[in-house]
């Protein structure tokens, strides 16, 4: 267990650590702005653009993830798209989450009874007020359950990125492995990091649901 | 039909659309025909640019043995993906059982156990396995990892189904004398199966997709397969990367597809005649 604080390992495991941690933060905005435009598509009156999020989703929630950052990682290149590895990974990250990000947000606002929106209509409110005083709020309550699954499994599906070429902590194990330390002690101290930032992102969603949280 | 029945078309977000909102959405709905038609096509142009679409880079898949190669990649995917599948079924319904047992230690340690592996990336598991016990054979490193980790989701899935089933439920069989074994296996587990089997199939979906983290532990699955095929200097036109995509990627997605169209089928099945079951009064 020792061997992480030996010559330069440490320096190696951090900057893995903080790179699992860009890469998962890059990837949950550009899921989480994709995410809510595909959802508007998938609830919006245009039978086009509800066509163009629904078979977004089907494809991109149906394909495995190992698929999509191959597919991001081999077949841009030789369409003249030269970006960093990291960028592949977040474009590959963030577009297979936006698709579960669309489901959740689309389901909690389908959650919303029916009756509270006619109820504001019927006051008089425009369609930004309905949204925002009445449907969204009512809405996010009944997301946050499912978004904070959607967003404790991002960094996890992350570690896919360090087989390509991302130097997140995956490949930080790997190298560990290559220097000859014990396949156990290397797991040991990843798994800590995996754990830590999921439980924090578990606190941070389960501080949120108390804050939004209503007496019924 | 009465007057006071909802029209069809209303939603929570929208009115019931008048002539002048009709008029509105049929000119979005031509603009935006307009936006990913031209999507459509400057990926389609920008493909054949590329000479993604050239015979050449696609010569490789007339031979047999390359389909042979694609065929014996989608069996090792659905034979890991078959195997992980009833494992984690079986180590989820164990995982269940000790997370609803009434003895604290049982409880604290199956907790735990679902816990972590609910938490740990599924790659770093399977790697770690194929490094530290299956170098030789990565089918068993995939199969135990994507068991462990899914039979942990499943537990969950189980456990939550038991739980929600009516508290009366339980109570009534309790009254008639029924040991707790006989209340979960003749009561509760029927019930909560029936209700939680859609998100066990989608687990199962789940299970399907995470075979090809294969790819990474070099064992032969089809994603891994479609690598081998593109990164051999068999084409002279180039290493047809984009094809392999193509081919392999709609796979995939028709495998996922049969299994989610298979859970609705099941939903909706539960859903009518006698096997409905009403909610709990409150």
């Amino acid at each position: 267990m020792g061997f992480l604080f030996d010559d330069d390992n440490f320096a190696l495991f951090r900057d893995g650590f903080l790179q699992t941690i860009e890469l998962s933060a890059l990837s949950a905005l550009l899921a989480l702005l994709l995410g809510t435009l595909l959802a508007a598509f998938r609830v919006s009156p245009v039978p086009v653009l509800r066509a163009f999020g629904t078979t977004w989703v089907t494809l991109f929630r149906n394909t495995p993830l190992t698929l999509l950052f191959f597919a991001v990682t081999f077949g841009l290149p030789p369409l003249g798209v030269h970006f960093s590895h990291l960028a592949f990974a977040v474009l590959a990250l963030g577009g297979y989450t936006a698709s579960f990000v669309c489901e959740v947000i689309r389901s909690g606002i389908n959650t919303v009874p029916l009756g509270q929106a006619e109820a504001a209509r019927s006051l008089g409110m425009t369609f930004g007020q309905t949204l925002t005083l009445v449907i969204l709020p009512q809405a996010a309550r009944t997301v946050l359950g499912p978004m904070s699954s959607v967003f404790i499994a991002l960094p996890r599906n992350s570690a896919i990125a360090g087989a390509f070429s991302v130097s997140e902590l995956y490949s930080v194990q790997q190298t560990f492995s290559e220097r000859g330390y014990s396949i156990f002690s290397i797991f040991f101290w990843v798994a800590c990091a995996y754990l830590l930032i999921s439980a924090t992102i578990a606190t941070l969603f389960r501080f949120l649901e108390t804050r939004l949280a209503v007496a019924r | 039909m009465s007057i006071f029945q909802r029209p069809v078309t209303a939603s929570v977000l929208y009115d019931t659309p008048g002539p002048k909102a009709r008029a509105r959405y049929r000119l979005f709905g031509v603009l935006s025909l307009i936006g990913v038609a031209a999507l459509l096509w400057y990926v389609v142009t920008t493909l054949a640019d590329n000479g993604q679409f050239d015979a050449d880079l696609w010569d490789a898949f007339q031979y047999n043995t390359v389909q042979q190669r694609i065929l014996d990649g989608l069996l090792s995917t659905l034979k890991a993906f078959g195997l992980a599948a009833a494992f984690s079924l079986i180590l989820g319904a164990l995982l269940a059982a000790g997370q609803l047992s009434d003895r604290k230690p049982v409880r604290w340690l199956c907790a735990g156990i679902v816990q972590f592996f609910r938490a740990m990336p599924l790659l770093i598991l399977i790697v770690a396995l194929y490094y530290a016990f299956f170098a030789q054979q990565p089918m068993w490193a995939l199969v135990l990892g994507l068991t462990l980790y899914n039979g942990a989701v499943q537990a969950e899935i189980i456990r939550s189904g038991v739980n929600a089933v009516p508290r009366g439920q339980a109570e009534a069989a309790y009254g008639l004398g029924m040991r707790k074994t006989q209340v979960m296996m003749s009561i509760l587990v029927p019930q909560a199966v029936r209700s939680m089997l859609p998100s066990m199939i989608g687990q199962l979906v789940v299970t399907l997709k995470d075979t090809s983290l294969g790819f990474i532990i070099t064992y032969n699955e089809l994603l891994f397969v479609g690598k081998a095929i593109a990164s051999q200097p068999l084409n002279a036109a180039g290493f047809p990367y984009i094809p392999v995509v193509l081919v392999i990627g709609p796979i995939y997605i028709a495998l996922c597809l049969l299994l989610t169209a298979l859970a609705r089928w099941i939903e909706a099945r539960g859903r009518r005649g006698a096997n409905r079951r009403t909610s709990a009064a409150a």
